[in-house]
């Protein structure tokens, strides 16, 4: 064995890199398997109301098709709290765009073809797809996204706000967005008897084992997942979704191998999106700076298939330091397809509100926005009343303002253009769930290590088998790191930027104990330790500036520079980790200027459906981005001392883009996207 | 996707006598392919005539140029004497689509791609230009980029090329060739407002072949200025084409025409009018792209697109005459 090197913390390149620029890494959909059917879905044309017949001859009539499925022949299915699974349970429709039947045939071609041959016939009702913060079926959920109360008072936040010095009061709305990973949602299903496995383009093999086994009402043993390769989920692949039992339903009833991929189109109905939100942020302040009161109010949409509450406020409830403070979340049930995770739920949309009113109160107090946000550092989390495990917000907006050069800044013209910098804060909390590993020794004095994870193109089988390989001192060449698979056991799924940090406990506990007993195998489960730590407040920190150009004329806003800066305890990868905090900048400048699901009052459904509709950044649109680390050593986190990077990208990139907006024009854009008719309005 | 037949024209006669028995043409097929998968269109033949020997670029005695159908709009933006004698041209076809699809996008398919509106493209929706008399759900529906000029109560849609709106201001011809025989048809001219029948786009017939476009006078002094939602491959929210022949301190010959504000390449005849002969001064612009913009019926939604159009009209004029 030759002499370990430390590997984490190198800019190691994708160990899987060469298997992807060659095509030979499988995605879901690509897996070869013999004898396979194709599946294409049938989606509702009415937004709400019943379906009253479905007329499948003419689709059976064509060459090539094996199956119809619809409510009037489909397996009754188990149960799961998300009804979105429940396929062809009843004749309702919740939403335009729901699937309300299917085509199996021996051609994708073929299938999708039938699809648009099967006749449906709706008794529509009037449906109701906007939200508005007067609706009068607001209501008040129990609980927001996973398990936070929905509302937070400590102290008076309203007398705090009617004797404070400076109050800023405005209302700001984020449009819905949809995740659009690159890889649409894709499942290959078979059945052996009453074995089921799915090849699936899901974030998290080992969650979707027990939901699947859940609707088809089997012994989770009996379920097997796996997903070797995905391309991107953005959260929208966190759990099964109706691909996944669509492509199940018509395997069973084909008794044939069958694959489903979602259209692109279909995408905007069936996998999640952020929800809209409007918000009303309230701050009150002393003059020279210093909050006394922060109030937050979100509202929000849901479907009427399922609830899902968006945390938009929780980041609010830990930010800053002030001692009356207030959050709500309001929600209302539309005619709507459900909202879903996407990258940084809660935090994404909720800072965008936060920050910009942060912005807005260092106008007012007539301070300087990072000395603003200073003054208002807490000694400990506001909420919780505990400390830090480590807090470098100061650090990151210090050293950031150093290399983005801050204190030159000016808003200036350059010919039409009108140019201004702006800054916002962000953090993401740092999460790990309990997670199995197992070590092995190989014959060939290598080692192999198992685990659940998924790489959904982040890096993690990389980061991972540097983690091995460190708490193995080996190469990481000795390292065969098998993940992808739900046969290995419980797992964290690739989201809530929780990945790493899980999986690499788990993968380090099963290397040292392999170690200590020095041959054979060894499984660890880390559901003790993670039990067992201490109570801290544990989040990354970051804050973004941008340097942008609006065009006087048009009302084009286009960023001239982005920099992040963030605090994310040890970087373990700096290659995966640019990549990371990059591509989140990116989406989070896609959510500030362009991205924007369209709804269609009309008919009810996102209008805009497709890529060349809704626009996501292109190379043209990110000119100058960087991304950039303090050293963090945080002993109170993990193994590794890291936290998680998925997410944090995202999360002050538009509000600091609207406040380098307001900087360049004088104009406080407060609806997301910053539109070119908003910045000429 | 329904099963189609598809074939490569032997000549442009053949092409022809196939497109009049109604076979459709296939040019780089980057719209037509699109709008096949979508169920929009369903040709149960296609024609590719992207092969036939219209693929140069020629100069003429006048010192013009023909440029033949099936020339890529990559060649035809990169041609030495397009960007030195027509920058419009050359600045339109690279503000257009993206480097892939330029690659493949041809001029006489670049001509007649249809429109993107959201509805036209969708076919659970009611379209009267994909489904005449079926309705415009656009008139009271989503409608930001959509049509302030021209429309009608049938159509508001707009016509999505950028490299029409330059040939609409430089004034070129296209050279069709049809069942009765050759003819040239000038741009604007081409295309047609949406009035009563909104499912044609142009005044061609079945069986049109479009073999070429003819420039006209070399336009050195021009510019192309399109505004849009993002920095590349987007449709113009609003363009301007502008070419200007200034001599004696005043404009001896102004041509503008207007891309996103109408169902053809807006020709700004109205503000032409007022700056013909005029000096070059900033109120003169006003005054023209007010004159043109008089005419403006915006909808409940894009009535931004008015000064917007203002505003980018003043500038460019000013930039281009500076």
């Amino acid at each position: 064995m030759s002499v370990a090197t430390k590997s984490v913390g190198a800019a190691l390149s994708r160990v899987d890199g060469r298997a992807k620029v060659t095509g030979q890494a499988r995605y879901a959909f690509e897996e070869p398997v013999e004898g396979v059917a194709y599946a294409a879905a049938v989606t509702a044309t009415i937004a709400a109301g019943e379906i009253d017949a479905i007329d499948a001859q003419r689709a059976l009539a064509l060459p090539g098709v094996l199956a119809v499925i619809s409510h009037d022949n489909a397996p009754r299915l188990g149960e799961t709290d998300d009804g979105e699974l429940l396929l062809f349970q009843s004749d309702t429709v919740h939403y335009r765009g729901q699937i309300v039947a299917a085509v199996v045939a021996e051609t994708l071609e073929a299938a999708r073809e039938a699809a648009a041959c099967v006749r449906v016939d709706y008794a529509a009702r009037d449906h109701d797809v906007e939200l508005t913060a007067e609706h009068p079926r607001l209501y008040n959920p129990e609980k927001v996204n996973p398990s936070f109360p929905a509302d937070t008072a400590h102290g008076d936040a309203e007398a705090a706000l009617a004797k404070a010095d400076v109050v800023v009061d405005a209302t700001y709305t984020t449009a819905p967005v949809h995740n659009n990973a690159m890889e649409p949602h894709a499942t290959l299903a078979f059945w052996e008897g009453d074995d089921l496995t799915l090849y699936d383009s899901i974030q998290g093999t080992y969650g979707a084992r027990r939901t699947i086994a859940q609707v088809f009402d089997l012994d989770p043993e009996r379920v097997r997942v796996i997903a070797q390769h995905v391309g991107g989920g953005f959260g929208s692949k966190g759990t099964p979704r109706p691909q996944s039992v669509l492509a199940a339903i018509a395997a069973r009833m084909v008794e044939r191998p069958v694959k489903c991929a979602l259209t692109r189109q279909q995408m905007f109905a069936s996998v999640g999106y952020r929800t809209p939100t409007i918000q009303r942020v309230r701050l009150g302040a002393t003059q020279d700076g210093r909050l006394t009161a922060i109030a937050h109010d979100a509202f929000e949409q849901t479907s009427t298939v399922r609830e899902f509450a968006e945390q938009t406020c929780v980041a609010t409830r830990m930010m800053y330091a002030a001692p009356d403070r207030l959050t709500r979340h309001r929600l209302v049930a539309l005619d709507v397809p459900t909202p879903s995770w996407m990258r940084a739920p809660g935090e994404c949309p909720g800072m965008f509100a936060l920050e910009s009113a942060i912005d807005e109160l260092a106008v007012a107090c007539n301070l300087d926005p990072i000395e603003l946000r200073i003054r208002n550092e807490p000694e400990l989390d506001p909420e919780k009343g505990i400390p830090f495990s480590s807090r470098n917000l100061v650090a990151c907006l210090r050293e950031g303002a150093e290399r983005f050069g801050w204190a030159e800044r000016e808003a200036r013209t350059d010919g039409r253009w009108l140019i201004g910098s702006g800054v916002a804060s962000s953090v993401y909390p740092v999460y790990r769930s309990p997670s199995k590993a197992t070590a092995r020794f190989e014959p060939d004095g290598g080692y192999s290590v198992e685990i659940a994870a998924t790489d959904i193109g982040t890096g993690a089988r990389t980061v991972l088998t540097q983690i091995a390989a460190d708490a193995l001192g080996v190469d990481t060449e000795h390292v065969r790191l098998e993940i992808g698979d739900s046969d290995f056991g419980q797992a964290a799924i690739a989201g809530g930027s929780m990945g790493t940090a899980s999986w690499g406990t788990a993968v380090v506990r099963a290397c040292e104990a392999l170690l200590a007993q020095g041959e054979g195998e060894a499984t660890v489960n880390t559901a003790d330790e993670i039990k067992a730590q201490s109570e801290l407040s544990r989040h990354a920190f970051g804050a973004q500036f941008v340097e942008v150009r609006v065009d006087a004329d048009s009302g084009e806003v286009r960023p001239n520079r982005i920099l992040g800066m963030f605090a994310v305890g040890r970087v373990i990868n700096p290659k995966t980790a640019r990549s990371q905090f990059i591509g989140g900048m990116t989406q989070g400048l896609g959510m500030a200027l362009q991205e924007e699901s369209v709804m269609d009052r009309g008919f009810g459904d996102y209008l805009n459906h497709d890529l060349a509709q809704y626009h996501v950044p292109v190379n043209a649109d990110i000119e100058d981005i960087v991304a950039a680390w303090i050293d963090e050593d945080d002993g109170e986190l993990n193994p590794m001392g890291s936290k998680g990077i998925g997410e944090i990208g995202i999360v002050g990139t538009a509000a600091a883009v609207a406040n380098a907006v307001f900087h360049a024009t004088g104009k406080r854009v407060r609806e997301l996207p910053i539109r070119l008719d908003r910045v000429l309005a | 996707m329904k099963a189609f037949a598809y074939e490569r024209a032997r000549d442009a006669a053949a092409a022809v006598a196939a497109g009049a028995d109604g076979a459709t043409f296939l040019g780089g097929g980057t719209n037509l392919v699109d709008l096949m998968k979508l169920g929009v269109a369903e040709p149960q033949r296609l024609v590719d005539v992207s092969k036939l020997p219209f693929d140069a670029i020629e100069e003429t005695p006048e010192g013009r140029l023909r440029i033949g159908a099936a020339v890529r709009n990559t060649d035809l933006a990169a041609h030495p004497l397009v960007r030195e004698r027509y920058p419009v041209l050359s600045q339109a076809l690279l503000a257009g689509a993206s480097g892939q699809l330029r690659n493949l996008a041809t001029v006489g398919g670049n001509l007649l791609q249809r429109t993107r509106c959201s509805y036209f493209q969708d076919v659970t929706k009611p379209c009267n230009k994909r489904r005449p008399g079926s309705g415009c759900p656009a008139v009271e529906g989503e409608h930001r980029n959509h049509a302030i000029l021209g429309h009608s109560e049938h159509c508001v849609a707009t016509h999505p090329s950028d490299m029409a709106v330059a040939l609409a201001a430089i004034g070129a011809s296209v050279h069709v060739l049809g069942a009765n025989g050759e003819r040239t048809i000038p741009i604007p001219g081409l295309h047609r407002l949406p009035g009563e029948r909104p499912q044609h786009d142009t005044v061609l017939n079945g069986g049109d072949l479009i073999t070429a476009v003819e420039l006209g006078a070399p336009a050195p002094r021009s510019v192309y200025r399109k505004v849009r939602d993002r920095a590349s491959f987007a449709f113009a929210v609003f363009s301007v084409a502008a070419v200007v022949e200034p001599a004696d301190g005043a404009l001896q010959d102004v041509r503008i025409a207007l891309g996103g504000v109408a169902h053809t390449p807006w020709r700004a005849e109205r503000a032409e009018a007022v700056l013909r002969g005029a000096e070059a001064t900033p109120e003169r612009f006003a005054e023209a792209a007010e004159a043109e913009l008089a005419e403006a019926r915006p909808l409940r939604d894009n009535a931004f697109k008015v000064p917007l159009a203002r505003n980018v009209l003043i500038r460019t004029l000013a930039e281009l005459t500076a």
